[in-house]
């Protein structure tokens, strides 16, 4: 039986439905991507799933417990890593772990171990007595995985856990998740709208617009149904007619000196189709992202890093335990 | 959205009382991490018995009221303005914490709603209970109060009554409200008549009948009165009626927030 089952869930904010109709099953220790651009509905599902929000209809199941009728069953499963900041500036990063531990229930005698494991798997073992308005984001966004993970949740949910920050430490942070999802061993809902977030991080992705999941499989396939890569030659007497003759070879296009093929696994075969190609100036592979896919299935680009829809992380981060 | 709650089990009750401590615990921290909101509210309180009890006081023949000066009069009227500002204001955290994800890590933990709910009505009680306790050591070595080791006593459960019933009411206001402006308009309607129509001021005795009335109607009164009583011996209504009064009041008010703690809007 899949951990995770989510049946027509469906939320309105007055005419305006947010979340169309999901259905979704998840497997225990799969890590699902829910990828899609601003607005898309993704927080809404997560909080449904989390009992901070009551869906307008359908229904969900987390590790069996349903999250309308048993809310409290579900939250003793699950942990949150929110997308906005969610620690108290004012207090050091292992008092936001020490105080997070008791309200989830973690065992006293485990307490201080858990929270010396999780510091040291985030390398925040030597900030750990610095307050938290001290930290960079990137920091900040490591405590609050670490945290996410100390105590042992079944289910993890992870809402744009790289949003707002820089390319290297959004790298330095999927490495993080990665160990930390290796070493406890849980099923984790993940959204965001970094297409490589997902190819990187995700056993499967399901691709969300206006609510509603519009295609979902493992980013291999993805990119597999896409037709292949493309290789593009520069060239000036290709033999064509033997070109399309080679059975890995979908699409033949030929226009002033430059040769564009379609090609399934196009690295495996390069050196066949050169033998055709004659004197080649300059050979280019595209490998089909994320990016294509999402472009072919919905006809528009989607727009990364700039926030559009809601408030903006960073200015909402200003706000972060201000009190 | 709390579902049907199955039988407590002792390690369940740990569970909820853990978790209590630790919202409670976290209030405490976040308040005494800012020194400077325990002096700011100490202050007003001070510049009231000051100003307010020498300026008044200067136009009253000393010991005409009930035998007391009037800044001694004054005293247990101070301590319930600082308990309903301090207090009431507290619910606005609630409406600043919903603008980050803060709420959402305590309303995601596997808790009781009301434990949850007790917990930030504990902290936020004793917060006040603190400002309470270093106005009466200012009161005993500058005002010349003279407090017994009973007064002490009953004055801190008269006050932790008021601390918990009027901090529910601002959780109440700051779960069913989004703005902070509006929660500002809300509490300062409500906090008027609390405390000026409370006898923390004037004696009720004199007063015509349609106000004595109006103060009767007040719970907040009751508190100032069983304060008075219990600090400085000058008796109005009878003990038992303040602490029966106090104790409805409490229990209306826990029961509201609670009400209003479930059915927050994020
Ligand atoms: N509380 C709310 N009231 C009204 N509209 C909302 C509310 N929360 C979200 N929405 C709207 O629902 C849509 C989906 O939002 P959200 O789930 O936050 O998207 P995502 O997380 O994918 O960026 C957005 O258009 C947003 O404006
Ligand atoms: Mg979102």
């Amino acid at each position: 039986m899949p951990l995770i089952q989510i049946k027509n869930l469906t939320r309105k904010f007055e005419d305006f439905t947010a979340v169309d109709n999901v259905s979704l099953d998840i497997d225990e220790g799969e890590i699902f991507g829910l990828l899609g651009p601003n607005g898309a509905g993704k927080t809404t599902i997560l909080s449904m799933l989390a009992t901070l929000l009551s869906p307008t209809s359908g229904e969900a199941l987390i590790c069996g417990h349903d999250i309308v009728k048993n809310p409290t069953q579900v939250r003793h499963c699950i942990g949150f890593v929110f997308q906005d900041p969610s620690s108290d500036d004012l207090l050091t990063g292992r008092e936001n772990l020490y105080l997070h531990a008791l309200m989830y229930g973690v065992r006293k005698s485990e307490i201080n171990r858990k929270i010396d494991e999780g510091l040291m798997l985030v390398d925040l073992t030597d900030k750990q007595h610095v307050k938290m308005r001290k930290y960079s984001g990137g920091m900040r966004r490591r405590l609050e995985l670490a945290r996410g993970f100390l105590h042992n949740p079944k289910v993890l949910f992870l809402d744009e856990p790289t949003l707002g920050l820089d390319p290297q430490t959004r790298e330095s942070l999927w490495i993080y998740i990665k160990k930390l999802s290796v070493e406890n061993k849980i099923t984790i809902i993940l959204t965001t709208h970094y297409m490589e977030e997902a190819d990187k991080l995700c056993d499967r992705i399901g691709i969300i617009d206006r609510g509603k999941i519009i295609a979902l499989d493992t980013p291999f396939n993805f990119k597999k149904n896409m037709g292949g890569d493309l290789v593009s030659i520069s060239t000036s007497n290709p033999d064509l007619p033997s070109l399309e003759k080679i059975a890995c070879i979908t699409q033949v296009k030929y226009e002033h000196d430059l040769l564009s093929l379609t090609v399934d696994d196009a690295g495996r075969h390069l050196q066949e189709i050169l033998a055709h190609v004659g004197e080649a100036l300059k050979v280019e592979i595209h490998s089909p992202t994320l990016h294509d896919v999402f472009l072919k299935l919905t006809g528009k680009r989607m727009r990364e890093g700039s926030g559009g829809g809601e408030g903006g992380w960073m200015t909402r981060s200003m706000h972060a335990g201000k009190r | 959205m709390q579902g049907k709650d199955s039988n407590m089990t002792k390690g369940a009750v740990t569970a909820e009382l853990r978790g209590l401590y630790a919202i409670w615990y976290r209030e405490l921290l976040v308040f005494m991490r800012e020194p400077s909101r325990l002096v700011g509210s100490i202050i007003q309180p001070l510049l009231w018995l000051v100003i307010f009890g020498t300026g008044v006081g200067s136009i009253i023949e000393p010991g005409t009221i009930s035998g007391v000066d009037y800044q001694q009069f004054l005293f247990p009227g101070i301590l319930v303005m600082t308990v309903l500002y301090g207090s009431l204001f507290f619910g606005l955290y609630i409406i600043l914490d919903k603008r980050i994800d803060f709420l959402k890590e305590v309303l995601v933990a596997p808790l009781r709603k009301s434990t949850m709910f007790f917990g930030k009505a504990l902290g936020g009680s004793t917060d006040g209970l603190l400002q309470i306790i270093i106005l009466m050591v200012l009161g005993a070595i500058f005002f010349g109060i003279h407090f017994t080791l009973l007064s002490i006593i009953l004055t801190f459960i008269i006050v932790s009554l008021l601390l918990i019933s009027i901090t529910s009411l601002g959780l109440a206001i700051g779960s069913l409200m989004d703005s902070p402006e509006g929660f500002g308009l809300i509490s300062s309607f409500a906090i008027f008549p609390l405390f000026f129509l409370s006898g923390a001021l004037f004696p009720v005795r004199n007063l015509p009948d349609w106000l004595k009335t109006v103060v009767m109607i007040n719970p907040v009164s009751y508190a100032v009165d069983a304060l008075r009583s219990v600090i400085l011996g000058i008796t109005g209504y009878s003990l038992l009626l303040d602490f029966s009064v106090l104790i409805i009041f409490t229990a209306l008010t826990v029961i509201t927030g609670t009400w209003a703690f479930k059915r927050i809007k994020l």
